[in-house]
């Protein structure tokens, strides 16, 4: 298929930056892996090894036993699954408006997806801060969940606007011309060969919200409300000492549900990622 | 453009025209609402907030101080410092990012075998947790536990190094996670503006017998630059603004080497109640990022005088 002749030296040039690059890539993870399975007396070992010889389970039961992960990642379930659903219940709309109609509000949108992307946090969460406060939202799911379905927006937008312009127009016009209603068409045309591009969006907005930290560690308080990646942090102790088996064993499980469902929509969101991005 | 181009594209104007005066606002409106309420509105309001003497748990009224926050910012060294931090690592993290993936993607558009390994490898970085990548990171570099020491030494370099502690390799240390974070995403960011690259423009310059790295410059290049400009700008800003990553490996420490700005406004803010003092960082912050927004929007336009 490839035209391009590469010269053998080359060719292992490229094997061995490839080599190096999964290297890279690959290490960190084995690692935590690895310790996540080591028993305390292999920890304390002057000289750590890939594999562990004596594999265990116990720093996972230690790590439920140490903090609350259960109920973390009940709350970060409950946080995820709502901000997901709402905020591509309310994008998929609008994206259908910015990619169909070149409006002065469809471009204010796509102004406003890219700008969003820029500002530091720091200065949204203080005034949401205070509001929520004063609304006695600080340390709700609710409050958690209305900042992140806002904050999962931009990116939810810029994914189905790609996904609706994939969607050709002739199709729609073709229902219209057979006299079916603009509803009509949406519902019966628009929406069945949009649905695999939602549910990526649903997902993708899931893991977002799902790995979310600074909102979540200014919102919430007590031990009881917070989400899995705050909690994870309390194994790290004040003085930044930590319990390195329990620690690596809850990280490997708070990972485990975005990995999964990133491989599965990979593709999709790298395609809608990109259509959006080619013809904005 | 052909006349079938063009005759579907003006009924499509028309048929948008027609569809803006109805439906359009009312399928607008739930998501413009919470993003005004929700987005908009606390960035204005953030930004009166830097004005004011606004505190965590003050009784009296907040009151209106003008410039005054500001001025206080001109004359923290603090911040001065976290700024200069947050520069050094924004840079540090995304040009050799860039670089990286640029090679990479340009390896991964060739045939290779295993390179379907690195597409799905790349998933781990992106779809982590950023909390999770500093907790993983902080097992490699564990001194006495670490993968990174024990390696080291077994390759005869001895003694081992506190990396996230000490003075001089805490910064370079966790600008290696950054790099390592974001870039699966950039890769496939450039990898997708080279598939866009005309390949029989590659053929024709290879037959005239340009060599490979003239074929870049004047083939590649070209059509990948505006995907590069993109995805660096965007990357520069997101690494200027981020906290968690750094938060989980040093907390900003030793003696603030790896406080970022977003730290510093956040223990601001957050620890010591200092809310309009913060806000008037973040204004500054934004400030400098519309700069850098300014300058890749006119690279952008360039871009498009040359084509």
């Amino acid at each position: 298929m490839s035209t391009t002749r590469t010269s053998k030296p080359a060719r292992a040039g490229q094997y061995l930056a490839l080599l190096g690059y999964l290297v890279f890539l690959a290490f960190p993870f084995l690692w935590l892996i690895s310790t996540a399975f080591k028993p305390p007396r292999e920890l304390a070992s002057l000289h750590p090894t890939w594999i562990p010889k004596d594999p265990t389970f116990a720093n996972f039961r230690q790590a439920f036993d140490e903090q609350p992960l259960l109920r973390a990642a009940g709350n970060s379930l409950i946080a995820a699954v709502c901000a997901a659903l709402i905020a591509v219940a309310i994008a998929t709309p609008m994206a259908y408006v910015m990619a169909r109609h070149r409006t002065l509000l469809a471009r204010a949108a796509t102004g406003w997806v890219v700008v969003s992307q820029a500002f530091p946090f720091v200065l949204v969460i203080i005034p949401l801060f205070l509001v929520l406060k004063n609304l006695g939202q600080i340390n709700s799911l609710p409050g958690l969940i209305m900042v992140y379905v806002v904050w999962a927006l931009p990116f939810a937008l810029w994914m189905l606007v790609g996904y609706v312009r994939a969607v050709p127009t002739e199709l729609e016009e073709a229902a219209a011309v057979d006299g079916a209603g603009k509803l009509r068409t949406l519902v019966s045309i628009t929406a069945p060969l949009l649905a695999p591009g939602i549910v990526a969006t649903i997902l993708f907005a899931f893991i977002t919200a799902w790995n979310e930290f600074f909102f979540a560690l200014v919102l919430l308080k007590t031990p009881e409300k917070q989400t899995l990646p705050v909690v994870l942090t309390h194994f790290i102790g004040a003085e930044g000492a930590a319990d390195l088996g329990p620690l690596a064993a809850a990280a490997f499980l708070a990972t485990l549900p975005s990995l999964v469902i990133f491989a599965i929509i990979q593709k999709r969101i790298t395609g809608g990622m990109l259509t959006g991005a080619v013809k904005s | 453009m052909t006349l079938a181009t063009a005759k579907k594209r003006s009924a499509k104007g028309a048929s948008a025209r027609r569809g803006a005066d109805h439906g359009a606002w009312f399928l607008v409106l739930p998501a413009l609402i919470p993003i005004l309420i929700l987005s908009v509105g606390p960035l204005l309001y953030g930004i009166t907030l830097a004005f004011t003497d606004s505190q965590s748990g003050r009784t009296e009224p907040t009151e209106w101080i003008g410039l005054l926050n500001f001025q206080d910012l001109l004359h923290d060294t603090l911040f001065w410092d976290s700024f200069r931090i947050g520069l050094l690592w924004a840079v540090g993290v995304t040009v050799p990012q860039f670089l990286l993936a640029l090679g990479l993607a340009l390896l991964l558009n060739q045939n290779l075998r295993f390179r379907w390994l690195a597409r799905s490898l790349a998933i781990i970085p992106w779809a982590m947790p950023e909390v999770v990548v500093g907790i993983m990171w902080r097992l490699v570099y564990n001194p006495d536990a670490g993968v990174l020491n024990e390696t080291l030494g077994n390759l005869g370099f001895g003694d081992g190094r506190d990396w996230l502690t000490g003075l001089g390799t805490a910064l370079p240390a966790v600008i290696v996670v950054g790099i390592w974070a974001g870039m699966p995403q950039t890769t496939v960011a450039l990898l997708a503006g080279l598939q866009n690259t005309p390949r029989e423009l590659h053929e024709a310059a290879e037959m005239d017998g340009a060599g490979a790295w003239r074929r870049f410059r004047t083939v590649t290049w070209p059509a990948l630059k505006p995907v590069a400009l993109a995805i660096t700008a965007l990357n520069f800003i997101w690494n200027f603004n981020s906290f968690a990553l750094v938060y989980v490996l040093t907390n900003g420490g030793p003696g603030g080497r790896t406080r970022l700005p977003m730290l510093f406004a956040y223990e601001e803010a957050f620890r010591y109640g200092q809310f309009g003092y913060a806000a008037a960082m973040g204004c500054v912050m934004v400030a400098v990022i519309s700069v850098i927004l300014a300058f890749y929007l006119v690279g952008r336009l360039k871009g498009g005088d040359e084509k």
